[in-house]
């Protein structure tokens, strides 16, 4: 880090008790300060050295080392060698066996007496994460489209792998008379410029509690474990999963692709890819 | 001189709405200083000892709702024993004598007695809010009173009738003994609920109540803010989700049993959050998703489930880059984790310069970077460095003097400092008491910091509320001489142990001294083993 000098040191004013000698110890020190950590000034040699350390104020609170220094610690290697053989000696007394219950000191963690009842009368469950090893099939629609695809997810590592594949598969649609005007709509070439443009479609996945979810807000590998069905919806039905006229700038009638695709760390393009697909190699309409 | 009457100034006054501001608007002259007065209607004391009640009555006669603190901050975590100090009681006895119009009590780590509360609630007719956080000192026969004789018996059926009486109610916090289907009904009776506190959260998800209560709640759609779940069903928080696109403060600080997947998919349906309060058992790759969700968070507290355990607490510093990360407004934290590294700070620092509150707690106190080995000085710098906005900022971890050198060079709007188990020498505190011009609270425990480092500048402490020092090296002696020169301080030494019973020598070390300034001399209120020098 770079530590800019001041101009003048803080409390340069006259009125301070200790005036100018200490303002000049107080450059030196910063002017040995300037550059990276760990480089020059005091503590050369990154020992902790210090009057009264955690570990000792542990000893004195249990009464567990025998003494007691009152007269302050020298601040000198040997000392400090010492205060960390004590540490290690309070450990080892206890039970080498066993952990070390943390030794309480008053006051910490600071953390207030009622949060520190609630929780230790609470037991704290393992996490119930269901891995498996089996291929994660699952179905992938696209609202307006013909039919649907599967995909295993576990032969991707990532969104953008994901993304690429389907891509690939939606773009084999050939057109035909499928009857609905959704269909009809979705291979109109109009219509799919307003769709890249305006990007109405919004990838979900329905998760193992039956629950529709954004794809992109987890990580992968979370997202691989939950996720039972994809779905391509159209943005007017993406409005449940909380995407409401209340948050911002989101309508009803268009949900932009920027609250799922324009997010700092997803690079997850599926639907602007597939779209482009299919417009590449559908005829014009 | 005026060129407008009283009530024109006074009008215009009104607008002013800051403690501060009114202040300063006190000052000006002295017909501004009466019309002031008599304007104002809020008044908040910092300290209750700094000033008496008689002296507050006698200046704000309008006075309708008032602010108290009493204990020092360290109270919370058992430094201060609890009949130290901070008794309401002459507070509201004063005010009941005299002809004041109270409203409204707002009361932070003040000792509370039932009396206090009955008289309170015989007192003021007005009377419409009472708040009291950290309090203590009361029974449930207090709370009984003032329900009594301020609003109603209530037990669920009244309360339900309230609820249903009550158009305008917005604010709900129930405990764990109001059952689900008393929960259900008050949500239908209530929907236009803007803060809703849910205590027990069990059901069985297939039944009747249960799908009642999730239509009860998409009713709801103006609660922002939500928090309880003391004890929870983590499937049947799906119920909750309609709500959640609308939160802006999340507090699942209570609610142990609700993490893993379940409690990250409840954040991800929060896009508008801007507080979050969380258990640290949401782990790094929970507080991932809150940076992906979590666009609009302002503060994050992140508690932990297991203070004193083998140390698996789950939130390291990863956790709080990815936050730093993905949400640019964050400007309040409070963080326990495991440990803390320099470059993670440093990194979090370039991400988020508009820190306001910054409040780190390693749980081992004088963890170092784990990666260099190296203390955190250039970790905090660069904090204190970005974040010119800083007012408050808590250390821990393994901290040398080079630490406070960078506050006191940097940290210019700094209000509140907490340093514990820190430091090499008494220029340590020399730095912060130098440099930092706006501080106003210094609380230190575990120290290495003595009688040359507190007598350097003593006149500083009249320009702070308070100095906390603890299990640091301070003397008797030292501490006499800064209640000699300083007669505008209380300089109280609080001796539980009775060391200085039997030991009087000016040089024995102080165990814990706590010295604020005051218009009012020394306390009458003061137990045994407290003495005022």
């Amino acid at each position: 880090m770079e530590v800019g000098l001041k101009m003048t040191m803080k409390g340069g004013g006259g009125d301070h008790v200790g005036g100018c000698d200490k303002e000049k110890m107080g450059f030196e020190e910063t002017e040995l300060r300037l550059g990276l950590p760990g480089g020059g000034g005091g503590g050369g040699d990154g020992e902790v050295v210090r009057k009264r350390g955690f570990s000792e104020t542990v000893d004195l609170k249990l009464n567990l080392s025998s003494k007691q220094d009152t007269s302050g610690i020298d601040p000198n290697d040997e000392k400090v060698k010492g205060l960390h053989q004590e540490k290690n000696l309070l450990l080892s007394a206890i039970d080498p066996a066993k952990p070390p219950a943390k030794a309480q000191v008053v006051g910490w963690p600071p953390v207030r007496s009622f949060r520190k009842n609630m929780l230790a009368a609470t037991t704290q469950k393992s996490s119930s994460e269901e891995s498996g090893e089996k291929a994660a099939l699952v179905k992938v629609s696209m609202d307006g489209a013909p039919y649907l695809r599967k995909v295993d997810l576990r032969m991707y590592t990532s969104y953008h792998q994901l993304s690429d594949a389907l891509a690939k598969m939606f773009s084999s649609f050939t057109i035909g008379n499928c009857g609905s005007q959704g269909i009809k709509d979705f291979m109109n070439e109009s219509k799919l410029m307003d769709l890249l443009n305006g990007s109405d479609y919004v990838p979900t996945y329905e998760d193992k509690d039956g629950d529709w979810m954004l794809v992109g807000d987890v990580p992968w590998e979370m997202f691989v474990e939950s996720c039972k069905r994809l779905r391509i919806m159209k943005g007017t039905e993406a409005i449940g999963l909380g995407y409401t006229k209340s948050c911002g700038e989101m309508q009803e009638e268009k949900l932009k692709e920027v609250g799922v695709v324009n997010r700092a760390t997803c690079s997850f393009d599926l639907v602007g890819r597939l779209l482009h697909a299919c417009t590449s190699s559908s005829s014009s309409s | 001189m005026n060129y407008f009457p009283d009530e024109v100034l006074e009008h215009v006054f009104d607008f002013i709405t800051s403690h501060k501001d009114r202040n300063s608007v006190s000052l000006v002259c002295k017909s501004w200083y009466k019309i002031e007065r008599y304007s104002r209607q809020r008044v908040f004391i910092g300290n209750c000892y700094s000033i008496s009640p008689e002296r507050l009555i006698a200046r704000f006669p309008g006075l309708k709702s008032l602010t108290l603190k009493g204990k020092p901050h360290f109270a919370d975590f058992n430094l201060v024993p609890h009949d130290w100090g901070g008794f309401v009681y002459p507070w509201i006895k004063a005010l009941a004598k005299s002809r004041i119009g109270l409203e409204e009590l707002r009361l932070k780590r003040m000792v509370v007695s039932d009396e206090s509360l009955e008289l309170l609630s015989k007192s003021f007719v007005n009377f419409k809010s009472l708040v009291l956080v950290s309090c203590e000192g009361f029974t449930t026969d207090g709370l009984a009173a003032i329900a009594a004789n301020c609003r109603g018996e209530v037990n669920l059926g009244a309360l339900e009738r309230l609820v249903s009486r009550s158009p305008n109610l917005k604010s709900l916090r129930l405990n764990r003994a109001v059952p689900l289907d008393t929960l259900q009904k008050l949500l239908m009776r209530a929907p236009q609920l803007v803060d809703l506190g849910i205590g027990s959260y069990v059901h069985d998800p297939f039944s009747e109540v249960y799908n009642k209560l999730k239509i009860a709640i998409q009713r709801c759609k103006s609660i922002r803010s939500l928090s309880g779940f003391l004890e929870v069903a983590p499937h049947c928080m799906s119920a909750i989700y309609p709500i959640c696109g609308n939160l802006t403060f999340l507090n699942l600080s209570y609610a142990p049993g609700l993490h893993g997947n379940k409690l990250m998919k409840l954040i991800q349906h929060c896009r508008k959050l801007q507080r979050l309060w969380i258990l640290d058992c949401i782990g790094d790759k929970g507080l991932g998703v809150v940076a992906l969700t979590c666009k609009e968070l302002q503060e994050l507290r992140v508690f932990p489930s297991d203070p004193f355990g083998a140390g698996n607490a789950a939130v390291t510093e990863e956790g709080l880059v990815l936050v730093s990360a993905g949400c640019p407004k964050l400007n309040s934290l409070l963080y326990f984790c495991q440990q803390m590294t320099n470059a993670a700070l440093i990194t979090v620092a370039k991400n988020c310069p508009n820190f306001i509150r910054f409040r780190l707690c390693i749980l081992d106190p004088i963890k170092p970077d784990p990666v260099t080995n190296q203390p955190l000085d250039e970790g905090f710098g660069a904090i204190v460095q970005s974040c010119k906005g800083l007012k408050r900022l808590s250390l821990s971890g393994l901290l040398t003097d080079q630490v406070f050198l960078y506050i006191g060079m940097y940290a210019e709007q700094l209000e509140m400092l907490s340093i514990a188990f820190a430091a090499d020498s008494d220029k340590g505190m020399l730095y912060v008491l130098n440099g930092c011009k706006k501080l106003r609270k210094l609380e230190i425990r575990d120290c290495p910091f003595g009688d040359a480092a507190l007598l350097e500048d003593v006149g500083k402490y009249e320009t702070m509320r308070s100095l906390w020092m603890s299990s640091c090296e301070v003397t008797l002696g030292g501490c006499k001489s800064v209640a000699e020169k300083m007669p505008s301080l209380n300089v109280e030494i609080i001796d539980e142990c009775e060391q200085m019973e039997f030991n009087l020598d000016d040089k024995q070390k102080v165990d814990k001294m706590y010295l604020y300034r005051t218009l009012v001399g020394h306390r009458k209120d003061a137990p045994e083993y407290v003495s005022i020098l």
